[in-house]
Formats: structure tokens, C-alpha cells, sequence
């Protein structure tokens, strides 16, 4: 059986006001407060076009290699229902803003580029609530804060054969719209949605029939929809049973889907051209400043690190998961000139601290300058490795600079070789076993006298010299 | 109305402004007027005549309308009033917000004294389509005043207002205009902004002036062509001053006749009065010249295409849920279907489904996509022939107003709109001024076009053959 997946993926765009009117893009606030008469349709209002939505469209588009189109055109997608006001849908149909453009993944089967078909700009529509309490009549309430939110739609060409790969495509594109800050890619809170269509057939040269589901509210839905629904379909198949083109619902309880409407009684939608909204005109030099200003892409990055710095896949990928990670990196390696140690020191020590906290990176105090002077004061042994632990906490909770914190900790490496004499000696004296074991050849016992020697200097000596030390005792 | 009082917008101003008289004593005039004359022309839907003292004596005499009354097409926003677009389905609406060309003209101290009648959303040619009551004629209360814009051009007409806005998708303003002797302008597309006028055809709407004088409508539009940026398709233009640039002749002026109109039919009357202003025009200067529009015959189907498609997506939002009628179903498909049926009226549930039908799978392509090629290549022959002619002459109508009920027949209806469609599928600016009257006394209108953005153009050029027919000034 060959599984045939496409998505379509509404982003939404991180303006500060609606698609087509002023009204407040806030989320979470009481409901129908963020509402006028433009986004609620009322007789007589008019939609203007938010020129914030159209860069950030563009900005998306460009990112995802495709073509923008200088002209392009609104159309209304006309068809009933309460959280639709105006009943039509301003939305892009013949002439989308960007079409073709493709998202690279990787996974079990390798690199990959999933190819998109188009990207459109379009408005959202309310939000039903179906009100069970009997109190309030078991009705359906409309809260008409999320319509006209600016959206784009992304459609994929059906390039994805798993779970997995739509998984790993969703998660490669909101780190896309993040990084770009075109979107917070927030599934949760509705900033990104997706619907699927997945096919399954017997003969891998022929295509299936397609089926559609929808309420896909995380990642994790959308890898849990595609694999049941594969299972269910190949079922069906072997079963001698055929596949209906339908819509299905995906039931986050029960892990299933279940049949929506057949898409035999699909509505009409009576797309025409919108009148109230001159033809989109973008200017070719503006597009091409746009393009100037494009910054490194998270995949190009991630590729870089782990080409030209040597980074492991690994900590390629966590560095350039976000922006500001990223970002952080790359200025923190510029006044210290070891990629692969600062990478691993932030993949380690600087997660572990931001893990316990709770926080992002940019939610503390600590700076590039300051993670690269801590790093330089382990390489030049001002202090120990060991000794670095407890001075990242202060800087990232307090802000003071390395140099303040190792002082203000008493943590200077002791590098004085009279001061680790005077260590040497005591150990000598309190290890008379080890000393002897030393003494008659076996010289791995040096290790242990070497930690005893950093446990009486509070891990203050400098061990290489605290070894010298010691041996140099040792065979006097 | 006593016989000293102003006539005309421009002689209120004069007085006002001169002391002569305040906008209260006029407005008491009016009101007066107004309650003797409306019980039998039924011009207005809502009064407002309380109000509209206490604005005009708030209004600044000094202000450029001074406290003249405005009557209001009801289906143009005025915040705090009904907005019925003539139909039960916003019988009891309220406009929360008003229409920009309503700031405008408050702001230049106009008083509102009411709403005006109008067929059901702007569709019709007669008023009678109004789901309230039809509107009659002043020149023959037994007429009908012409529509949709017939409770605005009536008020005119009988000495209600001194001047109204309508709005004309297919000529609802020049042709109640031309039926009830009066002047009514169609500027250019864009020119005033539509925002809070209720949308029929949106590509087409356009909210325009309804005055006695070619001068008065220049007043008004020297008060409403504003750019807005809440409509997207209002443009931004350097500003006209349209009374200053009223020039006293045609000289230079090419006055173009279309020869594919010259065929239609018209009462013979009105042909005649076509005659006399081609004179009128030559005696001020202006010279003749034959134009040929190919297509312009057209110009009737393609609009009953696309106004109606246009209108079939905005007029969906009369579904009973948030505001409006509603009337229950056993289900929301069923409320939709309850609420509209008993909403709307015949004419406007015809067009809704021929807008459906012209836009559906499988006839977009064959109606809406070709309907839209032809309105191209109108408005291409238009701009052409506008460029051998600086205006074009013809009638507004073929026949002077029609007996309330005479026409029942939908086509023959639409048919009364042959002369006027083609300047809303264009864009271009066409005003219809009074042009005498025929054998029963009955004013005749003559229309005027010009292209896009010769607003000023052709409010000067009807000025002048306007008063060489004998109008005012």
C-alpha cells in the first residue's frame, strides 16, 4: 500500500490589527470585543487592505522559495454560515500572491523538499462555540474576535507518504514562520492550522481516493490522524471495500476519524472577483529590498553549522530551532572562537539552567559577551570547567559580567605553584596508601591524588599544575 | 413656500450667509412644506424634523451649506437613524456609524430632515419596489417618480430639501432625477466614497447629488468628492473646486451623439428636446460630432448580469442571525431560507438568483466571465469615442414618467435604463438635467457623459445648455 499525503496549512499573521480593518489582532480577550463594522459585515462598511499582512505574506513566501506575483487579485468565496458575516469569505482564488515554492524536511528516508502548490492571502472567519449548558438553551455562540484575522493558506503538492513526514514538515514550517516572525505558529492558540488530505492505494504508480480531515489541533493530531487513517483505509482496501471522497473529523479522545459530509455535496462556492478591492500591485523594486532583507533561513543555517563549524547534527539543529538561539550563537562564537565547545556548552549547560527555569533564552540575563567570556576564562584555566557551573547561574540570573562573578565567588584558578605545594603536601601526608601504590610504578593512582589535592582548593587549583605538582613531589 | 424664500441651494447659501435669513426660520419653511406636501407624495420614509431644528440651530450660518436641509437616500448610512434600504428585512435597522459623504456633508452644515423612499435596495426604476409604500411623482402624484432613488428626487422636486443624495448603480439618480425635473449627478467611479452606502453592485455604486440646479449639484460635490481610505476604491485626486470651474459657454466644446442611441425609440417629445439642446449647444459654441458605440446596446445585458451577481454576494448577509428580520427555522438552513423569504421582495429575490446562477459552476464562464469582457469593451469603445467628443448628449430615458403600476412587466422595467447603464459599466461621470417638459406636462431629462474624472467638465457643460434651455443658473 502507498500513502499519498498533501496539506493545506492556514498560518496566521502576526499583525497588529485585522485583515481589513483596524480592529485589535489580541487573543484570548472577552469575546465580540475586538469587532466593527467591517469585520462584522455590517451593511454599508468596507474592507482596506492591511499593508502590514501583505509584507508578511511576502516575507513567508519568499522564504518558502516562491514565485510572488506582482499582480494578484481578492476574490469572495460565497457560501452561509453564522461566524461568516458578510456570507463570503475574502480570499485569493485565481490569482494567489505566490504560487509553486517547496519546504525541505528530514527524516528516516533522508533529506527531502516537499513541494508547495500556491500561497494565498485570506481573511478568517468566527469562531462557533456550540454551548451544551442547558442553561444558555444549548445554543451556538459566535465570537467574531478572530474574523478577519489575516491568514495565508499554504497547499502542498501530495509529496508526504507519512505521518511522520507531515509531522516533520508542520515543524520545519512553523520554525519557518517563527524565525521569520511572520507568525507565532502557535497551533494551540489557532495561529496555525492544518487540514489533510491522505490517500492510500494498493498500486504505488496509481493514486487513491482522497480523503479529507479536519480538526487537526497539534503536530501530534495531525501524525495520530494520518497513521489511523492509513490503517483504516489499507483496511477498507484489503477488505475489498473502496475509499469514499469524503471530509472526515478527527476525534482527539478517541484517536479516530469519523465522516463529516461526502464531498459529492460539496457547496459551490460562487468565487468571483472582489469589487470592493483594487487588483493587489506590488511594487517590483519593494519586492526585491524584501528579498534584500531576507535573513539566513533556519535550514541553510543548520546546514552551515554543521559544514563549515564543524557542529554535530545534533546541536546543529538545536541551535537554529529558534532565531534568538541562533542569533545568540553566532555572536557569542564571534569573541570566542570555538563553535563546537560553545555549542556544546549551550546545548548542555545553558539548556539544562534554561530548563529549570522555565524560561527562553532571551528571558534571562545572560548575553553573548558574557557566555563568551565565561568560555574564554575555562580556556585560559582562570577557573575550572567545574568552577563554570557556578558561575553561569549568576550570570544568567543577574546579569554581572564573568570577571565579577568568579571574583564575587571566590573561584579563581589557583595557579600559583607555592599555594598547590602547600595542597601537595597535606595529600601526601593523608595518603599514605596511594602514595606507595605510586611509588612502586602504578601511576594512575596520581589521578586520584590529583582530586583529593582539588577537593582541599574547592576545585579552585589548576589540576594540570596541581598533577605537575604532585608528581614532582612524589619522585623527589 | 412663500415665493422670496431661496429656490436653489447657491440663493439659500446667499441669504444665510447674508443674514437674510436663518436656518431655522427656512427649515420651519420646510417643514411646513413638508407636512402639507408629503402625506401625498410619500418622499420620505423617517423624518427627522425635530432633530433637524435643533441641528440647524446648532449649524454655523457661516458653514458652506449653512444649515440647508439634505434629504438622505435610505440606503445610506446616518448614525443613530433607520436604515431600511427600503425592505422588510432592515425595517427596524439602526446605522450605527454614517456614511462618509454623510460626515462630509454634516460637517459642512448640512441638516438631515429624513430618509428617503427608494425601491428595495436600489433596485427598480419606479419606487414602487419599496417594501413600504411607493412614492408619487410632484410633477403627476398619479407617476411614479422614477427610482431607485424616487423619494430623493420627489423631495427635491416638491420642496422638501433643498438638495438629497441618492445612489446610482444603473442610473437611480439620473433617471428619478430626469422623471421628476431635477438634476442628478453620477460622478466618476471613486470619485465620493461608498463607504456606508448598503452595496447592490459594488463595482457600480456610486452615491451622487440630486439638486434643482447643475450649480447645486457642483456645490454638493465640492462637498463630497473626498478620498477615503476606508474605501479602497475611492482615488485620490487633486482637488476641484466643480462651482468654480462652471464656465459660461461650450466654446471649443465637441458635443458627441451616438449614433447606435439615435436609433432607439424614444417619445417623441424627448427627441425633440434632444433637437433643442444639440441647438443650444451649437448657439454656445460647441460643435456636433457623430460618435459610434458598437456594443453600447449591450450594455443592458451585461449590467443584468453583473449587478445582479454582485448583489446575489452582498446581499447574503441578510440572514437573520445578527441583525434584521429573522424568523425562525427548525434548523439554520432553514432559518436562512424563512428569514430571506419573507425579507426580501420579488424583484430583489429575482436578482439574488440570477447573480447565483450567473456565478455557479458551470455558467460562470458563459454569463459572469463574458458579462465582464463585454463591460470592457464598452467602456474601451466609450473612452475612444470620448476622445473625438469631450461630452456625449442623449436622453436620460425614453419615456417621461410612467403611470404608478403601468409597468409590471420586469423587462420592460429594466428596459427604462438603456441610456443610463452605460456610463455605471464605464465608470464615467453622466449627469441627467431638466430639458422641458412633454405634451402633459411631465419634465423630460437629458443626460450627459463624459470621461472618467471630467467631473468638472461635465458639470460645466450641463450647466450651460441647462440654462440655454431656460433653467437656473
Amino acid at each position: 500500500m502507498t500513502t499519498t499525503i498533501g496539506l493545506e496549512i492556514h498560518v496566521q499573521l502576526a499583525t497588529r490589527t485585522k485583515m481589513f480593518c483596524g480592529c485589535s489582532t489580541t487573543f484570548g480577550d472577552e469575546p465580540n470585543t475586538h469587532v466593527c463594522p467591517v469585520c462584522l459585515g455590517l451593511p454599508g462598511a468596507l474592507p482596506t487592505l492591511n499593508a502590514e499582512a501583505v509584507h508578511l505574506a511576502i516575507t513567508l513566501a519568499m522564504a518558502l522559495g516562491c514565485e510572488v506575483h506582482e499582480v494578484s487579485e481578492f476574490s469572495r468565496k460565497n457560501y452561509f454560515y453564522p461566524d461568516l458575516p458578510k456570507s463570503y469569505q475574502i480570499t485569493q482564488f485565481d490569482r494567489p500572491i505566490a504560487t509553486v515554492g517547496s519546504v525541505p524536511i528530514v527524516t528516516e528516508r533522508g533529506a527531502r523538499s516537499i513541494r508547495l502548490t500556491r500561497a494565498h492571502i485570506e481573511e478568517d472567519a468566527g469562531k462557533s462555540m456550540h454551548v451544551a449548558d442547558i442553561t444558555l438553551g444549548g445554543e451556538t455562540l459566535v465570537d467574531f474576535n478572530r474574523c478577519g484575522m489575516p491568514l495565508i493558506e499554504i497547499v502542498t503538492e501530495p509529496d508526504m507518504q507519512s505521518g511522520d513526514e507531515a509531522y516533520e514538515f508542520l515543524r520545519n514550517l512553523r520554525r519557518l514562520v517563527r524565525w521569520l516572525g511572520v507568525s507565532s505558529g502557535d497551533m494551540e492558540k489557532g495561529a496555525m492550522r492544518c487540514d489533510v488530505n491522505v490517500s492510500v492505494s494498493p498500486d504505488p504508480a496509481l493514486r487513491g481516493t482522497k480523503v479529507e480531515i479536519k480538526n487537526l489541533n497539534s503536530f501530534r493530531s495531525v501524525k495520530r490522524a494520518i497513521d489511523y487513517e492509513e490503517q483504516r483505509q489499507a483496511q477498507c482496501l484489503g477488505g475489498g471495500t473502496s475509499i469514499v471522497s469524503e471530509t472526515r473529523h478527527f476525534d482527539e479522545v478517541q484517536g479516530t476519524t469519523t465522516v463529516m459530509r461526502s464531498k459529492e455535496a460539496s457547496n459551490d462556492y460562487r468565487y468571483f472577483p472582489e469589487p470592493d478591492l483594487p487588483l493587489l500591485q506590488l511594487d517590483s523594486t519593494e519586492l526585491e529590498s524584501l528579498r534584500a532583507q531576507m535573513p539566513e533561513l533556519p535550514w541553510e543555517m543548520q546546514s552551515r553549522f554543521e559544514r563549515d563549524l564543524g557542529l554535530s547534527p545534533y546541536d546543529a539543529a538545536l541551535l537554529t530551532e529558534e532565531r534568538s538561539t541562533a542569533e545568540f550563537f553566532q555572536q557569542t562564537i564571534a569573541l570566542y572562537n570555538n563553535p563546537k565547545k560553545a555549542a556544546s556548552y549551550m546545548g548542555t549547560e545553558v539548556a539544562r539552567l534554561l530548563n529549570e527555569r522555565g524560561k527562553t533564552l532571551s528571558e534571562t540575563q545572560l548575553t553573548p559577551a558574557a557566555l563568551a567570556g565565561l568560555l574564554t576564562m575555562v580556556e585560559n584555566n582562570t577557573i575550572s570547567n567545574t568552577a563554570s557551573k557556578d558561575v553561569l547561574p549568576l550570570l544568567v540570573d543577574t546579569g554581572v559580567t564573568p570577571a565579577e562573578a568568579v571574583k564575587n565567588l571566590g573561584l579563581e584558578q589557583v595557579s600559583d605553584a607555592s599555594a598547590i605545594k602547600d595542597y601537595a603536601c597535606e595529600v601526601i601526608a593523608e595518603n599514605a596508601t596511594q602514595v606507595e601504590q605510586f611509588k612502586s610504578g602504578k601511576e594512575a593512582v596520581l589521578g586520584f591524588l590529583v582530586g583529593q589535592l582539588m577537593k582541599k582548593s574547592k576545585g579552585k587549583a589548576n589540576p594540570k599544575l596541581a598533577g605537575e605538582v604532585l608528581r614532582t613531589l612524589l619522585k623527589s | 413656500m412663500s415665493s422670496k424664500l431661496p429656490h436653489t441651494l447657491e440663493q439659500y447659501r446667499h441669504a444665510v450667509h447674508a443674514h437674510e435669513l436663518s436656518a431655522e426660520e427656512y427649515l420651519d419653511e420646510t417643514r411646513q412644506c413638508i407636512e402639507h406636501g408629503d402625506p401625498q407624495v410619500r418622499a420620505f420614509l423617517h423624518l427627522r424634523l425635530d432633530a433637524a431644528r435643533s441641528d440647524a440651530q446648532a449649524t454655523n450660518p457661516l458653514s458652506p451649506l449653512a444649515g440647508a436641509p439634505i434629504a438622505i437616500k435610505d440606503n445610506i448610512m446616518v448614525a443613530g437613524e433607520r436604515c431600511t434600504c427600503g425592505s422588510q428585512i432592515l425595517e427596524h435597522y439602526v446605522a450605527p456609524y454614517s456614511a462618509t459623504a454623510v460626515v462630509s456633508l454634516l460637517a459642512a452644515g448640512a441638516v438631515i430632515p429624513g430618509k428617503t423612499n427608494c425601491d428595495e435596495f436600489a433596485m427598480g426604476s419606479s419606487t414602487e419596489n419599496s417594501a413600504f409604500f411607493p412614492t408619487h411623482n410632484p410633477a403627476d402624484l398619479t407617476r411614479v417618480p422614477g427610482g431607485s432613488s424616487g423619494g430623493s428626487a420627489a423631495a427635491v422636486a416638491a420642496g422638501f430639501a433643498l438638495g438629497a443624495i441618492g445612489s446610482d448603480t444603473g442610473g437611480s439618480v439620473r433617471q428619478p432625477a430626469a422623471f421628476c425635473g431635477v438634476v442628478g449627478f453620477k460622478p466618476t467611479y471613486g470619485l465620493v466614497s461608498r463607504y456606508g452606502l448598503v452595496a447592490f453592485g459594488s463595482s457600480l455604486d456610486c452615491i451622487g447629488p440630486i439638486t434643482r440646479t447643475v450649480r447645486d449639484a457642483a456645490i454638493m460635490m465640492n462637498i463630497m468628492a473626498v478620498h477615503d481610505p476606508k474605501d479602497a476604491t475611492s482615488v485620490k485626486r487633486p482637488h476641484v473646486d466643480f462651482e468654480a470651474t462652471l464656465q459660461p459657454t461650450l466654446t471649443g466644446k465637441r458635443v458627441g451623439i451616438i449614433r447606435e442611441l439615435q436609433r432607439l425609440d424614444v417619445q417623441p417629445e424627448i427627441a425633440a428636446a434632444m433637437e433643442a439642446a444639440r441647438k443650444a449647444a451649437v448657439r454656445s459654441g460647441a460643435s456636433i460630432v457623430d460618435v459610434s458605440l458598437p456594443h453600447i446596446l449591450s450594455a443592458l445585458p451585461v449590467y443584468y448580469i453583473i449587478a445582479p451577481a454582485e448583489c446575489s454576494a452582498n446581499l447574503g448577509r441578510f440572514d437573520g442571525v445578527r441583525y434584521g428580520l429573522h424568523v425562525d427555522g427548525r434548523n439554520m438552513t432553514e432559518t436562512y431560507s424563512r428569514t430571506r423569504n419573507a425579507g426580501f421582495g420579488t424583484e430583489v429575490k429575482r436578482r439574488i438568483l440570477i447573480g447565483a446562477f450567473v456565478l455557479s459552476a458551470g455558467y460562470y464562464d458563459a454569463y459572469y466571465k463574458k458579462a465582464t469582457s463585454v463591460r470592457q469593451l464598452i467602456t474601451d469603445e466609450l473612452e475612444q469615442a470620448l476622445q473625438s467628443a469631450d461630452v456625449l448628449l442623449t436622453p436620460t430615458t425614453p419615456t417621461t414618467a410612467f403611470r404608478i403600476g403601468a409597468v409590471t412587466d420586469p423587462l420592460e422595467m429594466y428596459k427604462a435604463d438603456v441610456f443610463t447603464i452605460p456610463a455605471d459599466l464605464a465608470g464615467v461621470p453622466a449627469i441627467s438635467f431638466p430639458a422641458g417638459k412633454d405634451a402633459a406636462g411631465l419634465p423630460i431629462g437629458l443626460q450627459l457623459m463624459g470621461p472618467r474624472w471630467s467631473d468638472a467638465d461635465v458639470l460645466s457643460s450641463a450647466n450651460v445648455i441647462f440654462t440655454a434651455l431656460g433653467g437656473e443658473s
